[in-house]
């Protein structure tokens, strides 16, 4: 269904730009775009990220799409482009900030990183949270730092039980299929 | 299903287009859709032949196989270090021997990167090398009979994965020790491996006329782990850069241990430098254990012998031969552009590329701008070494090819990714999604001098859905993208045999023309052969038992066999008088320990058979030759081991 939902849409991109070349009359330019058209859409919809897959643990974009407490983790995600990276045979290890710890920051950053203008910047900060490694929370008081996917390190410290990663605190993890989801009540910024 | 879709909606675009404007535009509209077509790209007519050869390494197949492209075809499996059903090799008598080590007869290996033979820095199409990674050798294959014609074990290396790159003109094919070892290896705790392992590279020299391989020297190195390496070429021809990781010295838990420093190194070696050394008398020689195996093609049979002695090279002994250039993040692909102006480490732990500069290099060595040093070796200063760093925007980046016009391509592993990219400025000009995880990519003549810049290949890690499901495993997939315009187009999409780890791609019109027919029964020099069917007989030494036998469409000449004993030891010696290309003859025998046999016009192969049970016992071509082929058959009697029955033979009586 959703397959066919994508054949529509680029059939209509299709005639629709087919109206819009004769006003322009640069059919080569036209052409041009029918491709990139094409391309454009299905390649936001291709990827690891969209196997159906119910026999496999959930990778870790699955946990965080399940998760009622990570929806604006999953929208940032969406809006970077990045879910075809979350599926990767990793290992990941994702640090993921509840929507509480979202609200925290100061009123309108997540507004304005949200904007396509700053899908960069968005992407940026999102990798500043992921590791390429798969550590349970015990295992992770025998780091010191952590080297992050935006090519930036986070520092580890620990207090008493508790682990904290930049500066945030984890509270909850979930093995995945492909590393391990480990909640945080902190956005990681990066320095 | 997909793909036919999608064509279809273009042309019904392109249909509109033309309806819907007036004829002049209509036209370019059509013929711009048309020449975009992937599938007319990649069509190669029934009877037409491909443009590229490319040879893919099997990995744990321990093989090559020989595709075509655009096309994607598979037109053969090319048995180097795995033994082979298909061809009997490495089960024949004659092949045996080339699976032969110090450790034993080894059945097989991790095949990784192939490179073809150059010439100035060109291919020339002669042979193409290939390393096994487990148990460490280094295999060369024809490129005429698209055998594997020699194997050289590696001593004091391990998971010999930086290997095996050659030299501009084949000088030396190079095969670095991923994993650093004892040298000379001995029992000892493994907790004191730092500063007590070395890594070895290897420079085995390669015969300019016969493709002989030769240890020419190892250089021991410190203990790092050495994972790519490629030559330098043109400019820095005479250099030779290798990735390391693992500068810690971890021996445990590397993931975590392995990734504490920042920066690793790429070690530079100046080999002509060494070579000389070693050409006056340097270098120490020390006992060692490994095997050679050389295949002869005119008696079409493999010998091993193993060698005892290899020479040894202390780095510090040669000074000005090795300095590191420290490089981010676990560097894993290696690679020199056409012009041997640009090293580049693959921050696989990155998101960057880090391209450092051969002429930077080089004035810094001159000016002695060191950054101290380790186990005596000189680090250069990272800012007086580096020309730029890609900023990607990818995850992953594992390696590089060129194209010969000023572009680089490399792999993203992560973000699951081919990222073009422009030399000099370091600017990002295309990415294009693979279908899943790419490891290597391959452009034809992608590591040379002179590349031919006109498709990539992407050979991804994942499949999941890109093919109808086969069960939890799947062949890898491939994809192969045009890279003649600006951007990069997806053209086709196809499945791989094993795991290629890397592959090596050549104009067909190199290859072609040279590849050979068929062997000459004239020239054929098996101590065992027949080159007429007068002279097949049947001979008892002992309780062994040759058989010499001859083929022709469509019979075995003897046909009937008697006097065999339970006991005997019974070789099969078959010389296929075929001198018509492309007509084997096979043989295989009910109850036999081994495989079957393909044997090559003009070609002798043996098949051993130690019959247990008394009886009469068939054999057969396995190999449809003819009209005639399931009436080309034969018994062998076997009587009991006290029988007195005389041995006979014959054919037609």
């Amino acid at each position: 269904m959703k397959i066919n939902h994508i054949y529509k849409t680029i059939y209509l991109l299709v005639v629709f730009i087919a109206f819009y070349s004769c006003k322009d009359n640069d059919a080569k330019q036209t052409t041009t775009s029918v491709q990139t058209t094409q391309e454009a859409v299905s390649d936001s919809q291709k990827g690891q990220a969209f196997i159906e897959d119910d026999s496999s643990t959930p990778n870790v974009l699955q946990i965080a799409m399940g998760s009622p407490d990570h929806t604006t983790l999953v929208a940032a995600v969406q809006a970077a482009g990045l879910e075809n990276s979350l599926v990767n045979a990793g290992p990941l290890m994702v640090f993921a900030p509840t929507n509480e710890a979202f609200a925290a920051l100061p009123p309108g950053t997540v507004e304005d990183l949200l904007k396509p203008e700053n899908k960069q910047k968005l992407a940026a900060i999102l990798k500043h949270h992921v590791t390429a490694g798969n550590y349970d929370k015990d295992f992770l008081k025998k780091f010191k730092k952590l080297g992050q996917a935006d090519d930036t390190n986070v520092m580890v410290e620990v207090k008493g039980e508790d682990v904290f990663i930049g500066g945030a605190k984890i509270v909850a993890s979930i093995k995945a299929g492909n590393g391990i989801v480990h909640v945080v009540d902190k956005v990681i910024l990066p320095e | 299903m997909k793909n036919i879709k999608f064509q279809l909606l273009t042309l019904i675009g392109a249909i509109m287009l033309l309806t819907s404007c007036g004829d002049n535009n209509g036209k370019n509209a059509s013929s711009g859709a048309l020449r975009s077509s992937a599938a007319e790209k990649v069509y190669v007519a029934p009877g037409e032949l491909d443009e590229f050869y490319a040879f893919m390494s099997g990995g744990y197949s321990g093989n090559i196989t020989v595709y075509g492209l655009p096309s994607g075809r598979m037109f053969k499996e090319i048995p180097v270090f795995s033994q082979f059903p298909t061809s009997g090799y490495g089960y024949s008598e004659e092949t045996k021997p080339m699976l032969e080590t110090s450790h034993g007869f080894v059945p097989w290996d991790d095949s990784h990167h192939p490179d073809i033979s150059q010439t100035k820095g060109v291919l020339d199409g002669r042979w193409i090398f290939i390393n096994g990674n487990n148990t460490p050798r280094i295999a060369r294959i024809s490129l005429t009979t698209f055998e594997t014609e020699e194997i050289i074990e590696v001593p004091n290396s391990a998971g010999n994965h930086s290997s095996s790159f050659i030299t501009e003109n084949t000088e030396y094919v190079v095969a670095g020790t991923r994993f650093s070892v004892p040298v000379p290896q001995r029992d000892m705790p493994i907790s004191e491996y730092k500063s007590n392992f070395k890594g070895a590279l290897s420079f085995i020299s390669v015969d300019p006329e016969h493709g002989h391989m030769d240890i020419k020297f190892q250089l021991l190195m410190p203990g790092f782990n050495y994972d790519l390496s490629h030559p330098g070429r043109d400019k820095s021809h005479g250099w030779f850069f290798f990735t390391t990781y693992n500068t810690e010295e971890a021996n445990s838990l590397l993931e975590v241990n392995a990734s504490q420093n920042d920066k690793d190194f790429i070690a530079a070696v100046n080999w002509k430098k060494i070579e000389e050394y070693v050409n006056n008398g340097g270098g120490t020689k020390m006992p060692a254990n490994y095997a050679h195996n050389v295949y002869d093609e005119a008696t079409h049979t493999a010998t091993s012998t193993i060698r005892k002695e290899v020479l040894t090279v202390d780095p510090l002994k040669v000074p000005g031969a090795v300095y590191f250039l420290p490089t981010p993040k676990s560097p894993h692909g290696c690679d020199v552009d056409p012009t041997g102006q640009y090293i580049i480490g693959n921050g696989k732990l990155s998101a960057d590329l880090t391209v450092h500069s051969f002429d930077k290099m080089i004035a810094a060595i001159e000016g002695k701008k060191f950054d101290g040093e380790a186990y005596g070796i000189p680090i250069l200063k990272f800012e007086d070494v580096l020309a730029g760093t890609v900023k990607s925007g990818g995850l992953g980046p594992l390696h590089t090819e060129f194209d010969g016009k000023g572009n680089a391509y490399t792999t993203f592993f992560i973000s699951s990714e081919v990222v073009k990219w422009k030399l000099g400025t370091w600017e990002v000009i295309d990415r294009k999604p693979t279908y899943y995880s790419v490891g290597h990519l391959m452009i034809p003549g992608g590591n040379s001098r002179k590349p031919f810049g006109k498709y990539v290949v992407a050979m991804n890690k994942i499949t999941k859905d890109r093919y109808l499901p086969t069960g939890p495993e799947m062949e890898h997939s491939a994809q192969l993208y045009d890279i003649t315009g600006e951007k990069m187009e997806l053209l086709y999409d196809f499945p791989t045999h094993g795991e290629p780890h890397y592959a090596a791609g050549i104009p067909a019109s190199i290859l072609a023309p040279k590849s050979k027919k068929i062997y000459r029964l004239d020239e054929n020099k098996h101590p065992y052969a027949v080159t007429s069917p007068d002279q097949a007989r049947v001979e008892r030494k002992g309780n062994e038992v040759h058989i010499y036998m001859s083929t022709i469409r469509s019979h075995f000449t003897p046909d009937n066999i008697e006097g065999v004993k339970v006991g005997d030891k019974v070789y099969f010696h078959i010389t296929n008088h075929e001198q018509d290309f492309d007509v084997p003859h096979g043989f295989a025998m009910l109850g036999q320990n081994t495989s079957e046999l393909l044997v090559m016009p003009g070609q002798t192969k043996t098949s051993i058979w130690e019959p247990k049970q008394v009886g009469v016992w068939p054999f057969y071509c396995t190999d449809f030759c003819s009209a005639l082929h399931q009436e080309m058959q034969g018994y062998v009697r076997v009587s009991p081991a006290n029988s007195n029955i005389e041995l006979s033979w014959s054919l037609g009586d």
